[in-house]
């Protein structure tokens, strides 16, 4: 299983995401992009995050990706 | 708000989708955008082929060519259409109604109603239910209903974020009382303060076009539009759609007094793959329960994505046997609306070409 790092390093490989605390915020992330990071990470994890968690408060940064998961049932 | 409808049904559809076929992989180069983030973004919103029209083509031409195809089959006689109510956000002018154009152009009798009726996505079923309210009407016994939109032409090609799903097409719907003790249950809701979130800023009144309004304007995330595009907040549409359909289904399905189970289809809009997929995950639906193959066959073409839906997936199914399904349409306005209905043993159920040689008016 690939971690939400890399994840986002595949879909956005020209940021240091690492050096972010705002991804969207910051320009590195779309909402073409969150719709293809919500994709990969459904297929990562094997689950579907909710459609009405599809803001940007949510695609902050790796943390806040991270509680998105926990709430929509992703072991990590 | 709560309507229903007894006696009524739909005994035939009709799409006419224009032969002009389109390829998001060749469009591709018209973005700003790089090639592998395109790839990714055909594969979850399900961007693949589309039909849209060609250069000078209206709405009316849609609709004149599939009703001519439909008297030719004999499926619909001139002489029988009391009402002609015609669904579109791009009509052929300001004024006259173009329902009324394709009735001048039809030759149809004098002794009828011509209606424009300014709908976007949930246009399908607010048609519906204004062609099921005219059949109170002693005097009204056999309704056409035209869902058309030709929005290609309002759309820039240099924006990602709509042109690459805009497809053009036109359905006609006939709807007649039923001789069954059929019910219909249907339930809509609208928004105007979130109008904003899907419209054409200029070519109205309030903002006329201009040679200003035509010029391309960076709009961020590389795209490029003019003020006289069609302008979609992708973020709004969706998140609306996530929260207000759900409970839009479940009160309707509670009001009928049934469940999902006794459901066989729930044939929604077709915005996207992507969008569609999270309304079922979140419904707890399957997939082959919710379609959503419309899109990358032939595009988002507005109100008329339902009808298309049910031709293209249930076409000859639909014309021997009956399903209990349930319309969803939820779009510009903002508005958004269900129906439940028992659908099938129709008179026809097709998809035909429009062709590119066909005369226009």
């Amino acid at each position: 299983m690939k971690s939400v790092a890399e994840i986002l390093n595949e879909i956005r490989p020209e940021f240091d995401f690492a050096s972010s605390t705002d991804f969207v915020g910051d320009g590195m992330l779309d909402s073409f992009d969150l719709i293809t990071l919500v994709s990969a990470l459904d297929g990562n994890y094997g689950i579907s995050i909710l459609g009405t968690d599809i803001v940007p408060e949510n695609f902050q940064n790796v943390q806040t990706i991270e509680a998105l998961l926990r709430k929509n049932g992703a072991g990590l | 708000m709560n309507f229903t409808f007894h006696r009524k049904r739909i005994s035939g559809i009709f799409v006419v989708v224009p032969e002009n076929e389109r390829s998001f992989v060749e469009e591709m180069k018209n973005f700003n955008f790089p090639l592998a983030r395109s790839l990714k973004l055909k594969e979850v919103m399900g961007f693949d082929k589309r039909r849209i029209v060609p250069p000078g083509a209206c709405v009316s031409d849609l609709a004149v060519f599939g009703l001519q195809r439909l008297f030719e089959q004999g499926w619909l006689k001139q002489g029988d259409i009391d009402a002609l109510l015609l669904v579109t956000q791009t009509p052929d002018h300001f004024m006259p109604a173009t329902s009324s154009l394709i009735q001048g152009r039809l030759g149809l009798k004098q002794d009828m109603l011509c209606l424009d009726i300014n709908q976007a996505c949930a246009g399908f079923v607010i048609g519906l239910m204004q062609a099921f309210m005219l059949l109170e009407q002693e005097s009204v016994r056999k309704v056409v209903l035209i869902n058309a939109d030709v929005l290609s032409r309002k759309a820039s090609p240099k924006d990602r974020n709509i042109y690459p799903l805009i497809g053009d097409a036109a359905s006609i719907t006939i709807l007649e009382r039923d001789t069954q003790d059929s019910v219909i249950y249907s339930n809509l809701k609208a928004d105007g303060s979130r109008a904003e979130a899907l419209m054409i800023p200029a070519g109205g009144l309030r903002l006329p076009s201009t040679p200003e309004t035509a010029v391309l304007e960076d709009v961020g995330d590389n795209n490029l539009r003019a003020k006289d595009h069609v302008f979609m907040d992708g973020s709004a549409i969706f998140n609306f759609v996530q929260t207000e359909v759900p409970p839009l289904i479940e009160s309707l399905l509670a009001w009928a007094g049934i469940s999902t189970d006794s459901v066989d289809y729930f044939l929604c809009h077709q915005p996207n793959r992507f969008m569609l997929q999270k309304l079922a995950d979140k419904m707890k639906l399957s997939y082959a329960k919710m379609p959503n193959n419309i899109v990358e066959h032939f595009g988002n073409s507005g109100s008329v994505t339902i009808p298309t839906l049910i031709a293209f997936n249930l076409g000859e199914r639909l014309l021997k046997e009956t399903l209990h399904v349930c319309l969803v349409g939820f779009g510009g306005g903002l508005a958004w609306g269900a129906m439940l209905l028992d659908l099938g043993k129709l008179d026809f159920n097709a998809i035909v070409e429009y062709k590119e040689n066909h005369e226009y008016a």
